[in-house]
């Protein structure tokens, strides 16, 4: 049996607009291990969110997806009807929000929410599905956990919020969690709290977790694998390593830039930028989206699409013309991380 | 440097919690009497833990929010004699969310020039320019001027919040997570910003951040936290090469620098989660603190002078903050 458990090829996403078409994200193609954590970054607004809500199958209605396999454990989840979703959704996969307030139920209290996923999901009882609310709500470090699970969404704060769904994605042990920067809200100890968490459950069950964050200490410390970003489609891959100490692409040289070290940047002092705005995907882009703010752009970069190249590394690959006259390898497949 | 801009005086507030239905109001107490001074010219950085009250003490120094027992001067007047008026042009606030913060409704040049509509400027000829100065000293094109917030990218809307913050010439900026809603290529357009105008302006801030790696960046100063009281503060280097108090060591030993080679760090802080409606006796650290002395559980430590500012933790002597105990 392999050890994928999952797959993405050539996911696009289209979002008709009054001014035409968005192609919010253009074929991406990523794949988790299980026990792997792969983070996703880049520039707000690239479709990070939306390659997520894709594969739990969660799109708003008007988005039509595309993908040529979307395979969870080996068996296809592409349109398999909202039923054997939703069986899956909460079981099997489940989902971190970036804003817990659209994923809380406003009507429900904290503890129908945490045991009722579990309770549809798997036989146990209602005594049972409690004592695992409490036992996660403790430990994602809700103080008072028994008597939190009968307050509403609304009563309380932004970072207790995230928390409950973080515990709210664990009820069921699933193979995979997606989470959509779980801990931007939060302080560092809680933070650092949260991820080692993450990695304990992770180890239990031997889950696949990916991990969006703009926060590149988070992702540093954690990813096994990277996947860079930028307008719709993926810039570049590989593992922490090689992004952190060997950045191929411009994007991500200038995002590694923007970033103050403590004891590395000199304090006070002018840290890089990318100059530009990120742009629209309504439409098609001949050639390299990030072109416009590229200091190293050549003619021959906004004529025809840029391919995914390989690099010398297995895993490794990157969008960008430069990068091809560097290793001098063939185009790899469209995206794959 | 020796100048005050902003004096706070054993400054405590309170809010009064339901229970529920029947059972009597609790209260909670979010700050809990804060000494503070910040001088002019200099970046004051407030840390900690999400809830320990960072924001309920921002509102109180920006006159938003009275204090329930303490005195605030600002620019050596007391500022419960103060007018909102002439509060709001001493010292002006930069929120977290550019995308909340600014009316949709209305031009990107009537934000800016909303203060000095407020404020009654006797000059309205003289308002578009003075604008499109402070437009162009943040780093906003001059055509966006009748532009609407939804036009503008993350970015450009929170250099209207500075420009808006900015065009009374204030003396004092208040920055609340100012950057955390950004992304990082925009948060360092900011940063830098920030940088100059402080320069150019002779500004002087309070920045609260929970991104450490930008605290470190940015400020001289560095005032820590904790459930209502700030419990380390001093220079930053100082704060930031001998850490004093055992929570300022759990929050920078829990920075996340992007370096792969390492694995995220353990806090050592334990589960025991504060509840600020039921503080633990003593000093408040106690239940979480790995250096914990007997006394710690029942007397809660006075603030000891350190040699740029103090901690509050029985840890030390009373005489120029040494270690009481050498572990
Ligand atoms: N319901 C929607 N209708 C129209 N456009 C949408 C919708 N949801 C997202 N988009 C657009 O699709 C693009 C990708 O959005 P997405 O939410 O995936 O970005 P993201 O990478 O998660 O950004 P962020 O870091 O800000 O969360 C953006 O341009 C966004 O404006
Ligand atoms: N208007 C209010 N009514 C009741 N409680 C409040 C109110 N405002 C704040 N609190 C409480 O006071 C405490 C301090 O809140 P505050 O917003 O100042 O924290 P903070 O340090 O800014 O946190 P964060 O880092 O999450 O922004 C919290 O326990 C909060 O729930
Ligand atoms: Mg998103
Ligand atoms: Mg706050």
């Amino acid at each position: 049996m392999s050890n994928k458990i999952l797959e993405v090829q050539d996911l696009t996403i289209d979002i008709p607009t009054p001014s035409g078409t968005l192609h919010a994200v253009q074929s991406v193609s990523i794949h988790v291990d299980r026990g792997e954590t792969l983070c996703i970054v880049g520039e707000s607004g690239c479709g990070k969110s939306l390659t997520s809500l894709a594969i739990m199958d969660l799109l708003p209605r008007k988005a039509v997806r595309k993908a040529t396999r979307l395979e969870l454990a080996g068996e296809s989840v592409f349109d398999i009807g909202e039923r054997r979703m939703s069986d899956i959704r909460g079981d099997r996969m489940s989902m971190i929000f970036q804003e817990p307030m659209t994923s809380l139920n406003p009507a429900y209290t904290i503890g129908d929410q945490l045991t009722e996923a579990l309770r549809r999901h798997k036989k146990v009882s209602r005594r049972e599905a409690r004592d695992r609310a409490v036992f996660l709500l403790e430990k994602v470090g809700i103080t008072a956990a028994a008597s939190r699970l009968g307050q509403y969404p609304h009563q309380l704060s932004g970072g207790l919020r995230q928390r409950v769904m973080i515990a709210m994605a664990l009820m069921c042990g699933p193979d995979l969690i997606i989470a959509d920067e779980p801990t931007t809200a939060l302080d560092v100890t809680i933070q650092a709290q949260i991820l080692h968490l993450l990695a304990e459950l992770q180890r239990e069950f031997n889950m696949g977790l990916i991990l969006i964050t703009h926060d590149l200490g988070v992702v540093a410390r954690i990813a096994d694998r990277v996947a860079v970003m930028y307008a719709g489609q993926i810039v570049e891959t590989g593992t922490a390593k090689q992004i952190f100490k060997n950045p191929a692409h411009p994007y991500t040289r200038g995002l590694l830039a923007c970033i103050p070290i403590p004891g590395q940047t000199a304090r006070g002092a002018h840290l890089g930028a990318i100059p530009g705005i990120v742009p629209s995907l309504v439409g098609r882009m001949p050639g390299c989206h990030f072109a416009s703010r590229c200091s190293e752009v050549r003619d021959n970069c906004t004529t025809a699409p840029i391919p995914q190249f390989e690099g010398a590394e297995p895993g490794r690959s990157v969008r960008c013309l430069l990068a091809d006259e560097a290793t001098g390898r063939e185009p790899a497949r469209e995206g794959a991380a | 440097m020796n100048e005050v801009v902003l004096d706070a005086r054993d400054i405590s507030r309170s809010f009064m919690i339901s229970q529920g239905f029947m059972r009597a109001k609790r209260p909670l107490h979010a700050v809990n009497g804060v000494n503070l001074k910040l001088h002019r010219g200099e970046v004051l950085a407030l840390v900690g833990e999400s809830g320990c009250g960072k924001t309920t003490l921002a509102k109180m120094l920006l006159g938003l929010l009275p204090p329930s027992a303490g005195t605030l001067e600002l620019d050596g007047q007391p500022l419960a004699s103060l007018s909102h008026l002439e509060v709001a042009r001493i010292v002006q606030p930069i929120f977290q969310d550019p995308y909340s913060s600014l009316n949709p409704r209305k031009s990107i040049g009537s934000i800016i020039t909303l203060p000095l509509q407020v404020q009654g400027d006797k000059d309205p000829a003289s308002w578009r320019q003075r604008a499109e100065e402070i437009m162009e000293l943040v780093g906003l094109p001059r055509r966006v001027y009748n532009n609407f917030p939804s036009q503008l990218s993350g970015g450009q809307r929170q250099r209207v919040a500075i420009a808006r913050a900015l065009i009374n010439r204030p003396r004092v900026v208040i920055c609340d997570e100012p950057t955390s809603a950004l992304d990082v290529s925009v948060q360092s357009q900011i940063l830098n910003l920030l940088q100059d105008l402080r320069q150019e302006l002779g500004l002087t801030y309070l920045m609260i951040s929970h991104n450490l790696a930008v605290v470190e960046h940015m400020a001289t100063r560095i005032a820590v936290m904790y459930l209502g009281r700030i419990v380390e503060e001093g220079e930053a280097e100082s704060v930031y090469n001998s850490p004093r108090h055992p929570y300022t060591e759990a929050l920078l030993g829990s920075v996340l620098t992007p370096d792969p080679s390492l694995g995220v760090p353990d806090t050592h802080l334990g589960a025991a989660y504060p509840n600020p409606l039921d503080m633990p006796s003593g000093c408040s650290f106690h239940p979480r603190c790995t250096k914990m002395l007997p006394q710690c559980a029942q007397q809660a430590p006075s603030p000891i002078p350190t040699e740029s500012g103090h901690v509050e933790c029985s840890l030390y002597e009373e005489n120029k903050g040494k270690m009481r105990i050498t572990s």
